[in-house]
């Protein structure tokens, strides 16, 4: 058997946490080979070392079966590894051309490279116009120009991480396509990812790691998405339960034909309209980077604006900041957990004083440190946190864990509207349908909830009306039984259905 | 050979006091060549720079005298260092305080018990008043208020200076440029007979037990130093960056203007052309040297006066240049500051 690269027992450890524990698996030529597992199994970590990020504390890697000692990214890169990062590692003020430039060694020929550009993209289906300016580019286009600088060093192996979790299905299918293409040249692909289904219809072979081990190699075909789940998380996936919504008449979240201004976020909102009713679960799907920064800065009031464009149980609130908006019942999860959602180095009890200082917590100006305490404590119990107790400090905390906490604190100020971003981020299964249960649940003892959310399955598992954001706008919200995940696909793509 | 630092998950405890000892350790063995090179008897070098000064009842006085403007001063900072609200211009605040107190003395003369109590409050409004110059332009212009409130620390000075030399000089003072001596009900009593210690000091004392109600036990002591730590996190809380902003400033303008009041209605008892011997600047070392923290700060005042009265005595008694007692100061505070990292942080060596 002749495999492109071969990792034999790969360990690393961080501190107390073995991050890969003697990791084997080899990738054949040609093949599309899935790493998959869970947030904190362990992928991330391999990933740096087969690309020279990191150094593995033990093992080896083999290249061609020859072992090879990978120092740096830039000697992974000579050898043939190419890399497709999560997060673009993209300049935004410069051209697509100048961007593929700065990657590569040496002096370069602007036309020339341009075409080749062009030729690359469209052997491969990834069209994209050289000359065009990287900040008007689409999420997806970027990707396209990610993959076409790794395609230019003409790799043997090429590594994507999470490349879907930024594009609509459609587009998901069409990546797929290049991928197989690539495949069929004797390139290998190295796919990382958590989505089982993707993994099934894509996959000649998947590696499944579980906590820094390998826990199987298989074929996914052969395998239910059950059955690899399994693997994954080494235990059936946890079901989460919905009933019927019953709800309120009047809206208590409203938005009225908002618009905001341009700024260096991102995209801005254009007359978006929305009601979202107690008792009920609203989604808004959308490509990240459609306008949801600018929807919820506008929903938490982080940029307040007009009086009438936010209205919470009919009362024009756009014109307040977020102190005035949760003394009044608004609270939010919003999605960076670590300096948005928590400070880093405070402990739990102080973290839970930071929103929960409505629960009677504070009298007279003081804070009361024995109701702190126990207010975390509660949060703890009750969401199962698992921490060395409220004096733990946020940034000791599994994602997983403080986001329980963080939705735990939001809740337990019993709010009229909860606002959640991107709920389930980097959450493993089990804490991520403990975290859905606890919005359902929550939206059926009458508080209106508001999910933004870049995975679709989240979404239809949840909500019981879903609006899709695109450039800037919001389609009508429907019953999430009454559409599907192609119709929503189309709708992020801006192809109204 | 490679020295690493790495960031520790937890805070190591026994650090919180092992780190301070071991910085003292290391001044003493840097300085002890040094003194020894300069022909210097060490020990008797360091026992002129830290038992020396407090070995009369008068040093005491003046140990602690100085140490009052340093920690009322480093209160007010500190509030502000832990929202990141970084005030540079506690020494004009300082200046201005003495101006407005002084100004409010010399104009009603005496014979009044309320004038002292008017001095404190006109020397807080003046520090304020000098504090809200950076505190309007970051909030309404986002100006940088280091900048701001630094350069008004000239302004302070140079008005000082004019106001000395003109509209408040001293008639009948054969054109020395400074004020009238203040009257008597215009200046603090003074505390232990025979020493300048006054009882301003019982001010500070005050001011310490509230800041640490402020800032340990406040929920508003903890919206600021959210605002600090993670500011989007404060926004996302419902904390207004611009009311941290503000309340930081007219904080520390008042305990500095008030230190200022100090100053003028107690060892001074008239304005001179220079009232502050750089109490302002020190100050932003005793907070630091405090952690930040209201005791720690009263220990980090005592620290810096006894090293301000050692340096006198070391010059005086052993006749060694300012610059030596200078370097010694400077070193211990290095040190100080330095060890700090080692309660978040672990040494590694390694061979790479």
């Amino acid at each position: 058997m002749s495999y492109a690269l071969e990792l034999r027992a790969i360990t690393k450890r961080y501190g107390a946490t073995l991050a890969n524990d003697a990791i084997s698996f080899g990738v054949e030529a040609g093949a599309i080979h899935a790493v998959l597992g869970e947030n904190g199994a362990g992928k991330s970590t391999l990933l740096k070392i087969i690309y020279g990020a990191q150094r593995a504390d033990a093992g080896e890697v083999l290249w061609q079966g020859k072992p090879v000692h990978l120092p740096n990214p830039a000697a992974a890169r000579r050898l043939g590894i190419g890399m497709v990062y999560q997060h673009f590692a993209l300049f935004e003020t410069v051209s697509v051309v100048d961007n593929i430039a700065v990657a590569l060694d040496g002096r370069f020929d602007r036309p020339a490279l341009s075409r080749r550009i062009r030729d690359l993209g469209e052997r491969y289906g990834l069209p994209v116009d050289p000359g065009r300016l990287l900040h008007d580019l689409s999420v997806g286009e970027r990707q396209r120009v990610e993959i076409l600088r790794c395609l230019l060093q003409e790799p043997t192996l090429l590594i994507l991480d999470e490349p879907t979790s930024v594009l609509t299905p459609q587009a998901a299918a069409m990546l797929f396509e290049v991928l197989r293409r690539l495949a069929a040249e004797g390139r290998s692909i190295l796919y990382i990812s958590h989505k089982l289904e993707e993994i099934r219809a894509l996959c000649d072979r998947a590696t499944i790691l579980r906590a820094g081990r390998v826990s199987a190699t298989v074929r996914p075909q052969e395998h239910t998405a059950l059955e690899l789940a399994r693997l994954m998380i080494g235990a059936s996936p946890p079901v989460v339960a919905r009933t019927g919504a019953v709800t309120e008449p009047m809206p208590r979240l409203e938005l009225r034909d908002v618009s905001t201004a341009h700024d260096a976020r991102g995209t801005a909102l254009r007359g978006v309209s929305l009601a979202v009713h107690g008792g009920e679960i609203v989604g808004i799907a959308g490509v990240s980077g459609s306008g949801q920064a600018a929807l919820l800065d506008c929903v938490t009031g982080q940029t307040p604006g007009l009086p009438s464009s936010v209205r919470l149980d009919g009362e024009p609130v756009g014109h307040w900041g977020p102190g005035a908006r949760r003394a009044r019942g608004l609270a939010f999860v919003p999605e960076e957990r670590l300096g948005c959602g928590a400070v880093p180095d405070m402990t739990l009890a102080q973290n839970g004083l930071l929103t929960g200082y409505r629960t009677g917590v504070v009298r007279r100006g003081l804070v009361r440190a024995a109701a702190v305490r126990r207010f975390a404590e509660g949060i703890i119990e009750r969401f199962g946190v698992r921490c060395s107790g409220p004096t733990a400090r946020a940034a000791a905390l599994s994602g997983g864990n403080l986001q329980k906490f963080i939705v735990g604190r939001e809740i337990g100020a019993s709010p009229r509207v909860l606002v959640v971003a991107q709920p389930t981020w980097g959450v493993d299964v089990a804490a991520a349908a403990f975290l859905r249960q606890s919005l359902i649940d929550l939206s059926r003892r009458g508080t209106a909830v508001l999910v933004v959310s870049e995975e679709l399955d989240e979404l239809f598992e949840i909500c019981d009306r879903i609006a899709v954001m695109f450039a800037g706008q919001l389609s009508t919200a429907v019953p999430a039984a009454a559409t599907d995940r192609d119709a929503v696909g189309l709708r992020m793509a801006g192809v109204a259905a | 050979m490679r020295v690493l630092l790495e960031a520790r998950t937890e805070p190591l405890a026994f650090m919180q006091w092992g780190a301070p000892l071991l910085a003292l350790a290391l001044t003493v063995l840097v300085s002890v060549p040094v003194f020894a090179a300069l022909g210097l008897n060490p020990l008797t070098t360091l026992e002129v720079f830290f038992i020396e000064p407090l070995s009369s009842l008068n040093g005491v006085g003046e140990w602690v005298l100085k140490a009052s403007p340093l920690v009322l001063i480093a209160l007010g900072l500190a509030v502000g260092f832990r929202a990141n609200v970084w005030n540079i211009g506690a020494e004009g605040m300082f200046t201005i305080g003495a101006i407005a107190a002084g100004w409010l003395a010399l104009k009603v003369g005496g014979g009044h018990a309320w004038l002292l109590p008017a001095m404190m409050l006109a020397g807080m409004l003046g520090g304020m008043a000098w504090a809200s110059i950076p505190a309007f332009l970051k909030s309404h212009a986002n100006t940088s208020e280091i900048l701001v409130s630094l350069m008004l620390n000239y302004v302070a000075a140079l008005l000082l200076s004019f106001l000395v030399n003109g509209p408040l000089q001293d008639p009948d003072g054969g054109n020395y440029p400074q004020s009238a001596l203040f009257d008597p009900a215009a200046m603090f009593a003074p505390l232990v007979p025979g020493s300048r210690l006054n009882a301003s000091v019982l001010v500070t004392v005050l001011a310490v037990g509230a800041a640490w109600v402020l800032m340990e036990r406040s929920f508003l002591g903890f919206q600021l130093t959210v605002s600090g730590a993670a500011p989007r996190a404060a926004a996302y809380a419902g904390f207004s960056h611009r009311r941290a902003v503000w309340i930081s400033l007219m904080l520390s303008g008042a305990t500095a203007g008030l230190a200022g009041m100090m100053e003028a209605a107690g060892p001074l008892g008239q304005l001179t052309p220079v009232i502050s011997p750089g109490y302002g600047f020190a100050a932003i070392i005793v907070a630091f040297i405090g952690r930040l923290r209201p005791f720690g700060i009263v220990l980090g005042g005592l620290l810096l006066s006894l090293l301000y009265l050692g340096g006198e005595a070391a010059q005086m008694s052993l006749n060694v240049p300012a610059s030596l007692a200078r370097t010694f100061q400077g070193t211990l505070l290095f040190f100080l500051l330095a060890a700090d990292v080692l309660i978040m942080h672990r040494v590694r060596l390694t061979r790479r």
